[in-house]
């Protein structure tokens, strides 16, 4: 099973819920976080002996012998990663989207696959043997669905291998990269707390990702903060409501120094199991509902 | 450099003509005016290829500028990629052109009042 | 003209409330929400929408059912799996199109048509605050900043409209491409963090990204009580990049209060909060004077 923990609004508390679920687990469990621009799992799950694995872009590279500056691929290039210019073919390689197009309407085989570092795919353990990925995007590197590719690439290769559920850290928003990291899930939550902004956030996310056709349950944070706005959309929308975890400034301050939530105290477990379970069932249903269609 | 040796200059600009404002953007500018030194004749360079671009703006605008067979370019600002796309061409850049008509524009480069810029803005 | 943008790596700093608050201090400024994912300064600034377009951004590609042969020779060249057999024909998955031609171009039958993509919707408004600017991006479309300089854009030509110097920027979380548009330009970043494992981590990336395009920028630390020692952290971090602390703010509730009543948390009620972030504009005011990096100047004759 893979659940992805997303929100329309950034800072709700995607890390806190995906670092708590994975420490209560009961199964095999992989770890990975998704927001390659900002991650943060890592900070309260600490994996250890992280290797790192540099991931790239095949970009096109020039051989000025062979090319007669025809213009073909520049013409084609819709990302103006090749650009000719009078007598000169530039090539502009953070600007290429990696289609592959330029070398293949090179009819003087001008183009060869070079590369451009996108960042990186870190894989450690963790204390208690909780394996963990986390794409890191170069700083610098505008696009993050390329580098998410190769983040999703290795987690299904660690899929292939061994049988164990994955709980994805998504990043913010419903734009690209959110729809990237969720579009593999069996169930998705959405973490939102209960203020304006969460609840419009909230909305954005639910209309985005309703498409996917996933259970989805929704997760509130910071419960007793705001309003009751949050609970009247569930409702309305029937979106399971699958945990509020209350406003305190205990919690806060265990976040603040890196502590899982789920290992604050008893009653914070209790909550995070109860989460899974619902989690669990909620797939079930979605499942028994499909096979009985 | 002297303007003696440059016949062609484009100016990036609000509108057409020699008494519009200077547009101090290049990539995303609405066009260029392209002035003839000798006979002050206009030529109007659109650069709406360059602003629908989701990328690359600035990269269009240079390839526009060439084949319109400018030399020089008098805008306010250039990054990166359209400076290393404008080198490449050979066109001369000078940066900090704004808040004046393309007219004045024109004139105190002629007057040998700008310099050409050695690095982008940005 | 000057920009305050203000970003924060990390998501849920306070970007948005700060930025409604200054909107609401400032007497002369556009305001302008660069968070075109997940635009939230609306519901605080309760624009009153004067002209709206269409944000159209690159292409998609869409094969003509009745032009299609059922080669096939698109989904083999197509490099994001965006195209799939149906009942003998091929169609693209529009949301994975990354709109790069090549099977526009390799179709036999030229089946493909390439029409502009709509992406979204700019709205230019009137608020309480004065004149904004904002965008929502229709969901699951690349961000790739170019509606963020549309409406950087636009809020130039609103400030030049209405005689104003200033505009402030709400911008979005991350390091990606539309943080970096939003970064254009501006005169100042103002980068929001909090004292926390993730507020640090993620300042250290965006003031990289600062560093990177040669932007001046000054932090704040929100929910500075929250912990003492990520405080010292980040202050150590911050003197060691050579960039000032403009100032800290508590962690308090009227942040929250003041969103649900739908005001700037200066607005309506005079808290100690409020005060504190009078002072904190107050401030930016010479940080946000100083002259920004400059090019080549004109050379008096």
């Amino acid at each position: 099973m893979i659940i992805a923990v997303a929100s329309g609004k950034g800072g709700t508390g995607k890390t806190t819920v995906s670092a708590s679920l994975v420490s209560v687990w009961k199964r095999p469990v992989l770890a990975v976080d998704m927001d390659v621009e900002e991650p943060n799992l890592h900070l309260f799950l600490k994996p250890e002996s992280v290797s790192t694995e540099m991931a790239q872009l095949a970009v096109p590279l020039l051989d000025k012998e062979r090319c007669t500056l025809c213009g073909a691929c520049a013409e084609l290039c819709q990302f103006k990663a090749i650009s000719l210019l009078g007598k000169n073919l530039i090539l502009f390689p953070d600007m290429c989207h990696g289609c592959g197009g330029c070398l293949r309407v090179c009819s003087e085989g001008a183009l060869r696959k070079g590369q451009r570092e996108l960042g990186v795919v870190e894989t450690g353990i963790t204390a208690v043997g909780i394996p963990c990925m986390t794409g890191r995007l170069r700083i610098g590197e505008a696009m993050s669905p390329p580098l998410m590719g190769k983040v999703r690439q290795r987690m299904r290769a660690i899929m292939g291998k061994e049988f164990r559920d994955v709980i994805i850290d998504a990043p913010p928003g419903v734009s690209c990269p959110a729809m990237t990291s969720v579009q593999d899930a069996d169930v998705i939550l959405l973490v939102t707390e209960p203020t304006p902004f969460g609840l419009h956030d909230l909305r954005l996310a639910w209309q985005a990702f309703r498409p996917f056709g996933k259970p989805m349950g929704v997760v509130i944070n910071r419960a007793g903060l705001g309003d009751e706005k949050i609970q009247a959309f569930c409702s309305e929308k029937e979106l399971p409501l699958l945990a509020e975890i209350p406003f305190r400034r205990d919690i806060a301050e265990h976040y603040a120094h890196g502590g899982v939530l789920a290992c604050l105290d008893a009653g914070m477990r209790t909550l995070f199991e109860n989460l899974a379970e619902r989690v669990e069932r909620l797939e079930r249903m979605a499942l028994m509902e499909v096979s009985h269609a | 450099m002297t303007p003696a040796s440059i016949f062609k200059v484009a100016v990036t600009s609000e509108g057409p003509t020699l008494a519009d404002f200077v547009d101090s953007r290049f990539g995303r500018a609405g066009g260029f005016v392209l002035v003839d030194l000798e006979t002050m004749a206009t030529t109007y360079v659109d650069n709406g290829s360059s602003q629908v671009l989701a990328q690359g703006a600035g990269i269009q605008a240079a390839e526009n500028l060439v084949k319109a067979g400018a030399q020089a370019l008098l805008t306010g600002h250039v990054g990166p990629k359209a400076w290393t796309a404008l080198q490449a061409a050979g066109v001369k850049v000078v940066q900090g052109v704004e808040n004046m008509t393309v007219d004045e524009a024109i004139t105190r480069f002629k007057a040998g009042q700008f310099a050409v810029s050695d690095a982008p803005s940005h | 003209m000057r920009e305050l943008v203000v970003i924060s790596g990390k998501g849920g700093t306070g970007k948005t409330s700060l930025t409604a608050a200054f909107a609401h201090l400032a007497r002369n400024a556009v305001l302008c929400d660069l968070d075109v994912d997940a635009p939230d300064l609306h519901l605080i600034a309760e624009p009153s929408i004067q002209r709206s377009g269409p944000f159209l951004s690159g292409h998609v590609a869409e094969i003509d059912p009745e032009a299609c042969k059922g080669c096939g020779a698109c989904e083999g060249v197509c490099a994001y799996g965006a195209i799939r057999k149906v009942d003998g024909r091929f169609v693209v998955d529009a949301p994975h199109c990354e709109g790069c031609k090549v099977c526009v171009v390799s179709c036999p039958e030229g089946a493909i048509n390439f029409p502009d993509r709509l992406c979204g919707t700019w709205y230019e408004s009137e608020t309480r605050f004065g004149p904004m600017v904002h965008a929502l991006l229709d969901p699951g479309l690349e961000n790739s900043g170019k509606l963020v300089t549309l409406l950087k854009a636009k809020a130039r030509e609103q400030a030049s409209k209405f005689g104003l110097d200033l505009i402030l920027s709400d911008g979005a979380p991350g390091i990606g491409c539309p943080v970096i548009s939003s970064l254009s330009q501006a005169s100042l970043v103002l980068l929001v963090t909090e004292p926390t494992p993730s507020g640090l981590h993620d300042l250290e990336r965006v003031v990289e990204l600062c560093r990177h395009f040669r932007i001046r920028s000054t932090v704040l630390i929100n929910k500075a009580d929250l912990s003492p020692e990520y405080q010292t952290a980040i202050h150590a971090f911050c003197d060691a990049k050579d960039i000032p602390v403009v100032g800290h703010l508590p962690h308090d509730p009227a942040v929250t209060e003041a969103m649900v009543r739908g005001q700037a948390v200066t607005e309506g009620i005079d808290t100690p909060f409020g005060a504190q972030v009078r002072r904190i504009w107050l401030n930016l005011q010479p940080l946000l004077e100083a002259p920004s990096s400059s090019f080549s100047k004109e050379i008096p004759s």
